[in-house]
């Protein structure tokens, strides 16, 4: 079955099969690699994006499912222009990322974080990335990187 | 995974013709149902999608109390319950991450019945009821066992309706790796008594530890727990904890929840 | 002030760009034009004989393209091990063959014994469950203790009672070491478990083989620390392709820790099946065939005895371990326990008699190789905790028994009783720096504030020291190793001026873009902007064995270096005949070449312009172009060492630990980019908090694994860690190599587990529990509390 939803702005499409799940989806059918696998149990969270502006983990929704709705996945976190967004400057600022293979998850969950906690404290910024695992950082950085764009979110902090 | 259909259906009774199928199955939020077919732990032919079901969906309050649609995520029930029921709203903050909390829902979760999921604790502490397509199941009647409950094939959780307690408090000791409960305690004192719902440690799944319970209608204070020991026989023994641990973790759990209540 | 972008600065990863936009590029990100999906069919039990395998259902799956058994590689050899070990009597140890696809035998749950592949990696799973294989199942071998004692019930036939070998080191050293321990006023003993870790890179690997029947080339897309070691693995030992016939590459790569440096059987698997089917075959891990599959690290149980005086003056060490193996030799499976681990045994004292003996076994477990820190953190979790228990049994002071017993700054260079001769360091001055940032003067009051909370604090302590910067070649080679362990660069400068380095190191998370970049900006004055580090590609890069034991800058640097010493004097060479001087009048500063006392000068990129268009040139006498290529093989290990004070509070009605404080204090030698080494040190640390408090991988007596994904193999998350206090800014540089440093990777992996440790035993203690001297990695909330409990 066809299955088109909103992606990073524009509507897309891809062929699904019942079980395609929304990361195979964005990796195969869209070749939007940057939403990375990295475990089969709904625990690391590098392949977090947004669904309606919400962070879900992309291995465990349906492609199906989610047909129709808006995702924005890491392709999608730059400013217009290209440059990176708060969130993505204050990453790299903070030397918030080792291997990137957890990075795209890491940013989405963190700018979800954002959107509905611009201001949180560094213990809330602990609790709401326990489902990002990062296995190079040891979360000093990223926590670190979260907290340095706190401060910047008068500024929009990603392209959604 | 197995290949399988994906149905959505738009209302509850079209949900409910959708199930009666061969080998369908109930999808809510599938935190738990979707990682388990990619173990090929279940193989349906059908799914049927119930998060896009209005009726289902929301927090509402009325003379029963919070009435929360089967079809809520967690992260829903934490924002939407925090002003009534905030003890049932924390529980629902702790459950999994956020990434999990805007997907998996209440009725997903006390329809799976995990023996170490938080729902149930709440439910069965409050007394919820069960209400499905068909029926109104108490709670004391509706958790059977590991991953069992009083629901026939194809029924679906519409609501659950929690009366509010005076106070009440949920305290959870999460196992290192998943994030479940090792233990989980909630304790909810009404008017005519207090009950207290263990999660996490039973090997037949969610209890009420009665003791605690006459102790604490007596007197809702931590000291009234004082020498009551839970008998570790028939909790969990794992590489987490041991049952001795686990009726530790629950005196010290309730303890700490009369004490926050 | 070091200069903008160059040595000393906190430059800003530059590949941290592709990395935030999702640009990266892993090998699951590779999809080639025809390419087809394999999956691998893995044992459930842990030790069974292959009776028979029925493919033929399987065959006929929709979109199945080919099924593979052992039978289809017992033409090819084995994986080899990379060191040869003798035992005590001298004899050699076993080395048990090491197949593509099992094949006779399964020896642990996840052996992969076939393989299908498919048009979709749907179709290749669906068809997996339809081979029918009769595997009579054999009793597992689970446990090192009975392994060893159960000569009847072998993992594999050639080792009689499970035993790879029985080492001594140094056996010399035997008699001294017992003679001192008969005469010592006191012996302190402690057993103890060096716990099961999997590494859990979070890219899972994958591999993608891609045969080309035109020419006959084959090339690898893999997940590898090191490529031309995972080329020159399958050229020369598994499957015979010539290395001239076979690229390896391995393009981003999401962490590796160890896991990553070896040949597993996959890669050579979907390059026979891309030679049969004449297609690309790509194979993507997940995570749980990844803890079934991936090699797992330490696993250690050893017995550790420390001779003292009444002072607490060292007198004599002896070690036995039993290090586990797992199924089958992984690559480096053999060095990590002995040439990684015996010969730290000394650590940064100076014991006069320090005997160590490994057995090594073989189990129904998934092999067990080098994991961040290789021996070395098993050695200092052993030393560390046994001095803590020598100095609680003495009444001697933690900070001071080991001030005692430290090598003297002016002993620089120390020969250790085990093997290695330590270059140069300072243990009073890393520890002193610790101290200092540990706040101790505060540490009753903080304590008093825990207590007043129901909870107990402890501080623990340890130093560090490792061998790092792995090499030389002719020790090693002596040692047993079997490959040579230089490292490699090439430096081209093209002829507009900007700057190719192809290095030998591979990247997987240390920044090696960014930080090679800056050296190579500060040796040739060029902007850091005008260079290009190219890794990871057999076909472009120079032969180097790639990154692990903390050796990328101390060796593929210092090959970089003399590789741009070398370009340095070809353009003095072209400088001195367009600038008509003598050569030796020419000098090199800031990027600049310009003939001493006048203000006749060229630029770096006039020079290179010249040798690219040579048309005022020494063609007699010189060659056009520049390019430079140097190979490094140090004369030594590198040494880096540190002091790690960890501060927990201990709730003792739930045994929940809570690291509250956590300070690091290193001596990396010179440091080239502080923010990365940092970085590198944080999550060596959280890896060791890791070890020490969540993970460990677990099997049940059939050889089941009961820990085989993030439900119950615990992960350290955001929220389990404190922020982690860094210090490097003590510095011995090293002797030995051009640029004076040590290498940081493994520091926080090594040092960390035993100051965990060492802080909930001191909490427990202060807290009244002075019955409990051990407690066994991880320390879980339970294990906690049945020790204080019982």
């Amino acid at each position: 079955m066809k299955v088109t939803m909103t992606v990073n702005g524009k509507a897309m499409s891809a062929e699904t099969e019942g079980r395609t799940l929304l990361s195979s989806f964005l990796r195969e059918g869209l070749g939007l690699t940057g939403t990375h696998v990295g475990c089969d149990t709904t625990q690391c969270g590098a392949c977090t994006v947004h669904v309606d502006g919400q962070p879900v983990k992309s291995c465990t929704v349906l492609a199906q499912d989610v047909a129709g709705k808006t995702v924005t996945t890491i392709e999608g976190m730059a400013n217009p222009d290209g440059s990176l967004s708060v969130i993505q400057q204050a990453f790299q600022d903070n030397h918030g990322l080792q291997c990137g293979f957890c990075t795209p998850g890491m940013v989405m969950a963190s700018a979800a974080l954002l959107a509905e906690n611009p201001h949180p404290t560094e213990d809330e910024v602990r609790h709401h990335l326990k489902g990002n695992i990062c296995r190079c950082t040891g979360y000093h950085n990223i926590v670190k990187a979260v907290m340095s764009a706190s401060g910047a979110t008068s500024q929009k902090l990603a392209a959604e | 995974m197995h290949d399988f259909e994906l149905v959505k259906p738009a209302s509850v009774a079209e949900a409910v013709a959708a199930l009666a199928a061969e080998g369908a199955q109930a999808l809510s939020g599938g935190q738990t149902l979707l990682p388990s077919m990619k173990q090929r732990l279940a193989a349906p032919d059908r799914l049927v999608s119930l998060l896009d079901i209005p009726e289902m969906r929301g927090v509402c309050h009325g003379d029963r109390g919070l009435a929360v649609g089967g079809a809520t995520p967690h992260a829903v029930v934490a924002r939407e319950a925090a002003a009534r029921y905030p003890a049932l709203a924390a529980l629902a903050g702790q459950i999994g991450d956020p990434a999990v909390r805007s997907r998996g829902t209440i009725g997903g979760s006390l329809a799976n019945n995990d023996p170490a999921a938080c729902y149930p604790a709440a439910a069965l502490a409050s007394g919820a009821t069960i209400v499905t397509d068909r029926r109104e199941i108490a709670a004391d009647d509706y958790f059977q066992g590991l991953f069992t409950t009083a629901l026939d094939e194809g029924e679906i959780i519409t609501t659950v309706h929690f009366p509010i307690p005076e106070r009440a408090c949920y305290m959870k000791f999460e196992q290192p790796a998943s994030r479940f409960a090792l233990v989980g305690v909630f304790v909810a004192k009404y008017a005519d008594g207090v009950r207290v719902a263990v999660t996490g440690a039973g090997e037949d799944g969610v209890f009420r530890w009665t003791d605690a319970e006459d102790a604490l209608t007596a007197d809702f204070r931590p000291e009234a727990l004082q020498g009551l020991v839970v008998d570790a026989d028939g909790l969990i023994g794992d590489l987490h904890g041991t049952p001795a641990y686990r009726a530790n973790l629950i005196a010290v759990l309730t303890k700490r929840a009369v004490a926050a209540a | 002030m070091p200069k903008d972008g160059g040595i000393g600065a906190s430059t800003l990863r530059r590949e941290d760009i592709r990395f935030l936009t999702g640009k990266g590029r892993y090998t699951a990100d590779i999809n080639l034009r025809g390419q087809a999906f394999a999956c691998f069919l893995r044992s459930d039990v842990a030790h069974g004989r292959i009776r028979s395998i029925d493919t033929s259902a399987a065959e006929a799956m929709p979109g199945v393209l080919a099924v593979m058994t052992g039978a289809d590689f017992t033409e090819v050899g084995g994986n080899p091990t990379g060191w040869l070990v003798q035992s005590r009597d001298g004899a050699t140890m076993k080395e048990p063959k090491r197949p593509v696809l099992a094949h006779g035998k399964v020896r642990h749950v996840g052996d992969a014994y076939a393989l299908v592949v498919a048009e979709t990696y749907a179709q290749a799973k669906d068809a997996c469950e339809a081979i029918v294989a009769e595997i009579e199942e054999l009793p597992a071998i689970v446990d090192m203790a009975a392994a060893v004692a159960d000569t009847t019930n072998r993992v594999h036939d050639e080792c009689a009672d499970n035993v790879v070998f029985d080492w001594g080191w140094i056996e010399e050293n035997r008699a001294a070491v017992e003679a001192a321990f008969d005469a010592a006023p006191h012996v302190t003993t402690l057993e103890l478990v060096n716990n099961r870790l999997s590494p859990n890179a979070m890219e899972p690997r994958a591999s993608i083989g891609d045969f080309d029947s035109g020419t006959g080339d084959y090339k690898l897309y893999t997940t590898s620390q090191n490529p031309h070691l995972t080329r020159l693995l399958i050229s020369a030992f598994v499957m015979g392709i010539p290395e001239n016939k076979l690229t390896v590459i391995a393009p981003d790569v999401g962490g590796g820790f160890g896991s990553k440096i070896y040949h597993y059987g996959e890669e050579a698997a979907v390059l026979a099946a891309s030679k049969r089917l004449d297609r690309p075959v790509k194979w993507v891990c997940d995570r749980s065939e990844a803890f079934l599959s991936d090699a797992h690290g330490r696993d250690h149980v050893t017995k550790i005895q420390l001779a003292t005086d009444t002072e607490g003056n060292f007198l004599a060490l002896r070690t036995e371990t039993l290090a586990n193996m797992g199924a089958y030799l992984s690559n480096f499976a053999t060095c990590t326990p002995t040439f990684l681990h015996g010969t730290l045994m000394a650590g940064p004292y100076k014991t006069p008699h320090v005997y160590v003996n490994v057995k090594a076994v073989m189990t129904n477990t998934v092999p067990v190789d080098a994991y961040r820190g290789a021996g070395r953190p098993e050695a200092t979790y052993s030393l560390e905790r046994v001095i803590d228990k020598a100095a609680d049994e003495l009444g001697i002071d933690k900070w001071e028994i080991r001030r005692r017993n430290f090598i003297n700054p002016d002993q620089f260079p120390y020969q250790t009783p085990v093997g290695l001769v330590y270059d140069t360091g300072n243990y009073h001055a890393t520890m002193d720096k610790l101290r200092e940032l540990s706040d101790i003067a505060g540490f009753e009051a903080r304590a008093a504030e825990s207590a007043a909370k129901g909870k107990l604090r402890g501080f623990g302590l340890s130093t560090w020291i490792e061998a790092c910067g792995i090499a030389p070649s002719n020790l090693v080679g002596v040692l047993g190793c079997r490959v040579g362990l230089f490292d490699a660069a090439t430096i081209r400068v093209n002829a507009t001026g900007n700057i190719s380095v192809l290095v030998g190191a591979h990247s997987h998370g240390q920044g090696h873009e960014t930080v090679f970049a800056q050296l190579i900006s500060e040796k040739l004055g060029v902007p850091a902007a005008s260079v290009e580090i190219v890794h990871g590609d057999t076909s472009k890069i120079p032969f180097g064995m790639g990154t692990y034991g903390s050796r990328s800058l101390a060796v593929c640097g210092s090959a970089m270096m003399k590789a741009a010493d070398k370009i340095i004097d070809k353009g003095k060479k072209i400088a001195a005949h367009m600038l008509e001087a003598a050569e030796g009048d020419i000098e090199f500063n800031d990027g600049s070449f310009s003939v001493a006392g006048t203000d006749k000068q060229k630029s770096f990129a006039e020079i290179a312009f010249s040798a690219y268009v040579p048309h005022n040139y020494p063609l007699e006498t010189l060659e056009p172009g520049l390019e430079e290529t140097a190979f490094y093989d140090p004369a030594n290990f590198t040494y880096p060492a540190g002091a790690y004070g960890c501060e927990v509070e201990v709730d003792p009605e739930t045994g929940a630990v809570d690291i509250v404080r956590f300070t690091c204090a290193d001596d990396f030698g010179n440091v080239i980019n502080p923010m990365i080494v940092a970085g590198q040190v944080h999550g060596g640390v959280a890896q060791g908090i890791g070890q020490a408090l969540l993970e460990g991988v677990v099997y049940n007596e059939d050889g089941q694994l009961l820990t085989g994904s993030y439900m119950d193999y615990a992960m350290p998350r955001a929220d389990d860690l404190p922020n982690i206090d860094v210090d490097h800014s003590c510095v011995t540089p090293c002797t030995h190599n051009p640029l004076g440093a040590k290498g940081c990777g493994e520091a926080g992996a090594i040092g960390t587990p035993p100051a965990v440790v060492n802080a909930v035993i001191d909490a427990l203690r202060r807290g009244g529990h002075g019955q409990v001297t051990h407690i066994d990695m991880p320390l879980t909330p339970s294990r906690v509390w049945h020790a204080i409990h019982g």
